[in-house]
């Protein structure tokens, strides 16, 4: 019996023959912690006598999620990471610097690895192809004392894809038609892999959307195999002997295979208070919206300000609706910066945010009052997600996001293009 | 092992009681102050939570509970406000793993089956549940032998400070 993506990357570093249900250790390529469940993982693996690292090279710290930081605790939480940093000799990245998963990918993430992260969005990284999984506090600090970590190899649902998006359609749209369809624990334990003919078209940039948002079907991991597009993308990044090919066997085992034309997909939202209450936008279509969104480690990248850019172009938000814009990194933004995205949405009324997670987890940076509507390009609509209970958010692409904020209302985007 | 059994009176939550419902996001600078943060466990999904809860009390949910974010504060706060076991249909994968961890029982089974202020017994040993309210009987799915160790030490770090390593399958002490 061949083996799926999961199955083959952790049987190459579990050394062991890793089938769907068994218990595997497996060391670990990446481990990481951000700020907001850093400072646990930092007082467990202090709790636990551990005193170095066992790779602090592969060990990375992330300010990003109260970055700059909103309060005086939040501000020694950071104080106690940074000596952490010191004392380990781990990376450390600051705060400006961006979210953790966009880092992780442009700089760390290779096709093969595993990497366990304090975040839930660690599934990320799947689409260059890395085993990448959240944890909590407690089993990241054991993965950073030990180099390893325990897994139950998933069983796997693999997405068939063909076609080509529409006009008007993008990756996000594809993910959350997935989590609609699959519903938000339809694929709980499980791993998604991604692959068809329609892959060769789907950019890294898309990819890293797509499994960004797998834990939102309850997925473990959202794996894509690596080709030409990721040997592109790392080669963009200054990381090509990062590349090496990794696919699944074509007699692998899946356990439910989904098969999708993305060409017949609309632009889609989703409808608080779960990421699986999703439909066409038609739906939601004329709803008014106080605030709009744009960035987070789901859809903060250039494609997605290049998109918003230029729908943007010479219009101008709504005047009751503000537009918040925030790059999911310092090379987004300077990049964005280069191609003239930034202008042309400052131009349009965008309040531009610092590279890193900004108004996504209800922290700081863009809070909403009570009986407000955002319409947001992150990943999670849940009650108080945003800092309010009282208020709601709706999710969808960078597109629906642009548009909706020239007309104060949700949008579809096929509208403004 | 022992047998253990634990009992206490149900608090029952609907489906869907996401990380983000049982510690806000907004909180987050509470994180280092877990018991001011454990004073606002659950508040956004039932306010009367945490004044009625009492040590030893379960909690009972629905559908996926423990969905989002990957913050262990979540089971630390049901930890700290006296809850000694989660019962529910459906779990996330991460919190279920959080809650091992932090020596929280996470026991799957028809909830449905379960009201409000229902007294049960737990059997951890054999994961049955005896509704002693209605008389109703549960079992539950069994935990991988690993996270039985887990739990029985009472979290992973007293786990790891007692074995050092992961021990699992053929190694695994068999009790």
């Amino acid at each position: 019996m061949g083996k799926t993506l999961a199955e083959k990357i952790l049987t190459a570093k579990s050394k062991t023959d890793a089938k769907a249900g068994d218990i595997v250790i497996a060391n670990v390529d990446l481990a990481f912690v951000q700020d907001t469940t850093g400072p646990l993982t930092v007082r467990q693996f202090k709790e636990s006598g551990f005193r170095k690292i066992a790779e602090p090279e592969r060990t990375v710290i992330f300010l990003d999620h109260a970055a700059p930081s909103a309060a005086r605790q939040l501000s020694n939480d950071h104080v106690l990471l940074r000596r952490f940093a010191k004392e380990t000799g781990c990376y450390i990245y600051e705060v400006g610097d961006g979210v953790c998963h966009q880092l992780v990918a442009e700089h760390f993430a290779k096709p093969g690895d595993i990497i366990v992260g304090s975040d839930s969005h660690t599934v990320t990284a799947g689409a260059l192809g890395a085993f990448a999984t959240g944890m909590g506090s407690s089993d990241v600090a054991v993965a950073l004392a030990l180099g390893k970590t325990w897994f139950r190899v998933p069983e796997t649902f693999f997405i068939n894809l063909r076609g080509t998006f529409s006009k008007g359609v993008y990756a996000k749209d594809l993910i959350l038609y997935l989590i609609g369809q699959m519903g938000a624990d339809g694929a709980t334990y499980k791993a998604l892999e991604f692959g068809g003919e329609a892959l060769a078209h789907i950019t890294m940039s898309q990819r890293l959307t797509i499994a960004n948002m797998a834990v939102e079907a309850g997925a473990k991991v959202g794996l894509f195999p690596s080709d030409e597009v990721t040997q592109g993308f790392l080669t963009t990044q200054g990381r090509s002997d990062s590349y090496r090919p990794l696919y699944p066997d074509a007699d692998a085992h899946y356990e439910r295979v989904i098969s999708l034309n993305i060409a017949e997909l609309e632009p889609m939202v989703s409808l608080p208070l779960t990421v699986d209450n999703v439909f066409p936008v038609g739906k939601a279509k004329g709803i008014i919206i106080q605030q709009v969104f744009i960035g987070t480690c789901t859809n903060g990248r250039l494609e997605d300000l290049a998109v918003a850019a230029s729908i943007l172009q010479d219009k101008k938000r709504f005047p009751d609706t503000r537009l918040l814009v925030a790059p999911a990194s310092r090379q987004v933004l300077t990049q964005a910066i280069d191609n003239g995205y930034i202008r042309a949405l400052v131009e349009a009324g965008a309040t531009i945010l610092p590279p890193g997670c900004a108004a996504c987890l209800g922290l700081h940076q863009g809070v909403l009052g009570d009986g407000e509507v955002c319409l947001s390009t992150a990943n999670r609509n849940f009650r108080g997600r945003m800092g309010n209970p009282e208020a709601t958010i709706y999710l969808a692409s960078s597109a629906t996001a642009a548009a909706s904020a020239i007309r104060g209302e949700i949008t579809d985007p096929r509208e403004a293009m | 092992m022992s047998d253990i059994t634990l009992k206490g009176k149900a608090i029952k939550l609907g489906d869907n009681i996401s990380t983000d419902l049982i510690i806000p996001g907004r909180y987050a600078h509470l994180r280092s102050n877990l018991p001011e943060l454990a004073k606002h466990a659950l508040e956004d999904a039932d306010p009367t939570f945490v004044s009625r809860v009492k040590p030893g009390d379960f909690l009972v949910a629905g559908e996926n509970f423990g969905l989002g974010s990957s913050r262990e504060h979540a089971p630390v706060v049901i930890k700290m406000v006296g809850i000694s076991a989660i019962l529910a249909r459906s779990v996330a994968r991460i919190f279920f793993r959080n809650a091992i961890n932090q020596g929280v029982p996470v026991l799957l089974c028809d909830t449905d089956k379960i009201s409000d202020g229902d007294k049960l017994e737990i059997n951890l040993t054999d994961g049955i549940v005896t509704n002693l309210t209605s008389g109703a009987k549960l079992s539950c799915g069994k935990v991988p032998p690993l996270m039985s160790a887990i739990l029985e030490e009472g979290g992973l770090i007293p786990y790891i400070q007692k074995y050092k390593d992961f021990v699992i399958a053929s190694k695994a002490k068999q009790s």
